[in-house]
């Protein structure tokens, strides 16, 4: 792989500026339209957006407690040979995860056989010691996972990391392509793009065979940290295209080791919760006793097996960005698979040799937190200024263990709606994975866009935007 | 359903009916202090009316002194620091919306929130400018009646629209009350004083608050008379903001609802409408309007305690065990 940071690969067009097979016919559909048209609609996308409230809060920022996230009407589109080949590879890179997820909470093969070290996985911060031996419906542990995803050539795809927690987003996968389909229904006339609307239901589904296993019509409610809490929209979002509860902690208490909500006509149990809150804050009697988010006496109704939580507890430890280096192995080690996708090159500042070469090279390298998410607390060496990366070299020397490094990756472009017109952007793409008894997912996912020119940094919370994501029928 | 939002969803209603109602005092002030006024009645007088009515006279005398028109209507209409402004109701009704989110419909959301977003704009516009305010009120009343509106044309018929009916009729009737006894002087003014052109307006001004106007014409074909004024708005069950007809949609919520917890609340809901449904003016006049109007104010307050109590605010325990913590018992698998 040669990376070259001025050499990026353009999804519309060929290097001589010819447009590609896949764009031909959406790039003849825009050529056509009267001046300012994309702009008219833009702005009407925007007024649908705030009117429907889609909003999303930006941590640190007082003022703009309720910003909407910028979308970009221009659509990313696949080729359903693409997909087919990108679908292979995510769903075997999260059946491994599930796969290592119940091996260390079990047997541990995977350390016996020497494939991970035993410090890497014990003494992880978010490995849960609590969930040792707990057997969880279906061997899963994380139903829902969004696999971020770059692509740096025509087929050349990259896991840039691995979210097994709570990962958001799909609110937006969902809303672009129904305000894309509001703004230009002829698109939609004229090209065969395969549906997303279907996932509340593929959701449900998974939901309920995550059941525990002598639950036949289980009550099923998604949880949320609250109405403060950025992703506060998606939560309801998807609890109202569910048609089920959206509680709080405080809705919620354990009587017996069994989960039972508030309602106006007396406590009525609960089988799975969705839950949108950290491990951190799930249980004060085990993990923070400061949190009042969670619930006194859930671990321990759902260690019985009472109660389902998806995603189940303990996730962080493999979705971790240190972990991450071994996914790799892991679908060597449980499916006895090649992998599909490949992992980025990534150097972990905890080994020495690792670490010298990082510090040698800091102004090339991305470098980031070990748990850390969103696009916090990261150094991207060459948009960064000297200072900066002084700065963080200090950050780096106080606790190595906690970073690692990769190469400033070339992601791809796709046309964008900028000031200029349309141009050029970079874009990552998250689709989602549910799993419960069997993988599935929606042909597409949330392409999120680097909307300041050069800019390597799609993340919300970072200014990024978002794009419809189309996967069009052969 | 979840007891968290059956609150949300009551005081959601509430909130809305609530806006709805100050704009509809505020615009009889307004249409009042353009009327011939008997001499000794000052600006003052006529401003007290509508912060007595939403309880907020002291909160206003703090900020702004005397009752002054501009003043006070701002301070109702605009204030944020008044807790029961259109301004602070509007706001409140959409967070009650947005945490009860998936318990309403699309169609529901969007109209409170892109009511809350424009009044926004519109609040910034206005200031203290007295001659906007009547736009501002229809416009207060416009966005009332379309949330009723499209919440019966898009909700289905199950408890989710019990509470919201409950919250709207439960706050109707406790503004009806509220109106009436404030004006409960002009109602009982002497014989030789009635049908003077100075009481005519003043009941026309009532009437028109609760859109009662037209039909007070319709029913009576007559001369307004007090008596047939506190008719129309308590006993009267075709007149949609009277006492009896907002009490009728009350039980008729607690009836669909119908929890174990909630008998209290049906059997005080019930004995308030039937004193209303058989209930006669004349006898109301005896005992006295002002005493009658309290009394039900308090029985209407504790059906609230009541529905609170049964429904909103649930914090049932089967019986107190110690929680185990986790981890104590996982030998077993």
């Amino acid at each position: 792989m040669d990376i070259k940071a001025t050499n990026y690969f353009d999804e519309m067009r060929i290097d001589d500026g010819k447009i590609r097979d896949i764009y031909q016919h959406y790039q003849h559909w825009q050529s056509n339209l009267s001046t300012g048209t994309l702009e008219r609609k833009s702005a009407e996308a925007e007024l649908l957006f705030r009117r429907l409230g889609i909003t999303f809060a930006v941590y640190g920022e007082s003022s703009g407690s309720e910003r909407l996230i910028p979308f970009d009407i221009v659509p990313r589109i696949f080729s359903r040979t693409e997909w087919t080949r990108l679908e292979l590879g995510i769903k075997q890179r999260v059946r491994a995860l599930n796969a290592f997820l119940h091996d260390i909470y079990h047997e541990q093969e995977i350390i016996k056989a020497g494939v991970i070290s035993k410090k890497q996985v014990l003494g992880n911060a978010l490995y849960r010691p609590e969930m040792q031996g707990v057997d969880l419906p279906n061997q899963v542990y994380a139903q829902i996972a969004g696999i971020d995803l770059v692509r740096v050539a025509e087929n050349d795809f990259y896991v840039l990391e691995d979210n097994l927690r709570t990962p958001s987003g799909v609110s937006y996968m969902l809303e672009n392509r129904n305000t894309m389909m509001r703004l230009f229904p002829e698109l939609f006339a004229s090209h065969a793009v395969e549906p997303v609307e279907h996932y509340p239901q593929m959701l449900l589904d998974t939901l309920r065979e995550s059941a525990p296993a002598n639950v036949s019509n289980p009550t099923i409610v998604v949880m949320t940290p609250g109405s403060y809490n950025s992703a506060y929209f998606e939560h309801a979002f998807l609890a109202s295209q569910m048609g089920v509860e959206l509680v709080e902690g405080q809705d919620l208490f354990v009587h017996q080791q069994k989960v039972y909500m508030h309602t106006t006509d007396g406590p009525q149990q609960v089988h799975v919760i969705y839950r949108r809150v950290d491990d951190d804050f799930l249980d004060p009697l085990v993990f923070r006793p400061d949190s009042t988010l969670g619930v006194p006496g859930l671990l321990d109704a759902y260690c019985s097996g009472n109660v389902s939580l998806t995603n189940g507890v303990g996730t962080g430890v493999a979705d971790d960005k240190s972990t991450y280096f071994y996914v790799p192995d892991m679908i060597k080690f449980y499916l006895g698979e090649t992998p599909l996708l490949s992992n980025v090159p990534t150097w972990r500042l905890s080994e020495k040799d690792d670490l010298k070469y990082a510090l040698a090279n800091l102004p090339e390298l991305v470098v980031k937190e070990v748990q850390g998410s969103g696009g916090y607390g990261m150094l991207v060496g060459p948009t960064s200024s000297k200072a900066e990366i002084e700065t963080y070299k200090q950050r780096i020397l106080k606790d190595p263990a906690n970073f690692i490094a990769q190469p400033t990756l070339a992601l791809s472009t796709c046309p964008t709606l900028v000031e200029s017109g349309v141009a050029p952007r970079h874009v990552d793409l998250r689709p989602f994975v549910l799993s419960g008894k069997d993988i599935r997912l929606v042909a597409g996912g949330l392409t999120r866009v680097a909307l300041s020119e050069g800019s390597l940094v799609v993340n919300s919370s970072q200014g990024g935007g978002t794009k419809d994501t189309w996967v069009l029928e052969n | 359903m979840l007891s968290r939002t059956a609150d949300n969803l009551f005081w959601m209603a509430r909130h809305i009916e609530r806006a709805e109602n100050i704009a509809r005092v505020l615009d009889v002030a307004h249409r009042t202090s353009l009327l011939p006024r008997d001499v000794e009645e000052t600006e003052a007088n006529l401003w007290y009316a509508p912060l007595n009515i939403t309880g907020c006279a002291a909160g206003y005398e703090d900020k702004h002194g005397l009752a002054r028109a501009s003043a006070v209507t701002h301070y109702m209409a605009l204030d944020p620091d008044n807790p029961s402004s259109i301004y602070t109701c509007l706001k409140m009704a959409r967070e009650n919306a947005r945490t009860a989110r998936s318990a309403i419909t699309s169609e529901m959301w969007e109209i409170i929130n892109a009511t809350w977003l424009e009044l926004k704009r519109l609040s910034e516009q206005m200031d203290y400018d007295y001659e906007k305010f009547p736009d501002f009120f229809d416009w207060v009343k416009d966005r009332s009646h379309l949330f009723r509106g499209v919440t019966l044309g898009t909700i289905i018929k199950d408890i989710a629209l019990s509470f919201i009916k409950l919250g709207t009729f439960l706050e109707r009737a406790d503004n009806t009350a509220r109106l009436l006894d404030v004006k409960y002087h002009i109602l009982l003014t002497e014989k030789e004083n009635v049908g003077s052109s100075v009481d005519y307006y003043q009941w026309g001004s009532l009437l028109k608050s609760v859109s009662a106007f037209e039909a007070y014409r319709k029913i009576y074909r007559d001369v307004i008379s007090p008596l047939r004024v506190a008719e129309l708005l308590i006993l009267r069950d075709d007149m949609p903001r009277s006492l009896h007809a907002c009490m009728d949609e009350v039980e008729d919520a607690l009836l669909e609802i119908n929890g174990s917890a909630g008998k209290e609340a049906l059997r005080s809901a019930g004995e308030l409408h039937a004193a209303l449904h058989f209930g006669r003016i004349e006898n109301i006049f005896e005992r006295g309007l002002h005493e009658y109007l309290t009394h039900f104010l308090g029985q209407t307050y504790s059906l609230s305690q009541n529905i609170r109590d049964a429904y909103l605010a649930r914090q049932d325990r089967f019986e107190t065990l110690p929680i185990r913590r986790a981890g104590q018992s996982q030998q077993q698998t």
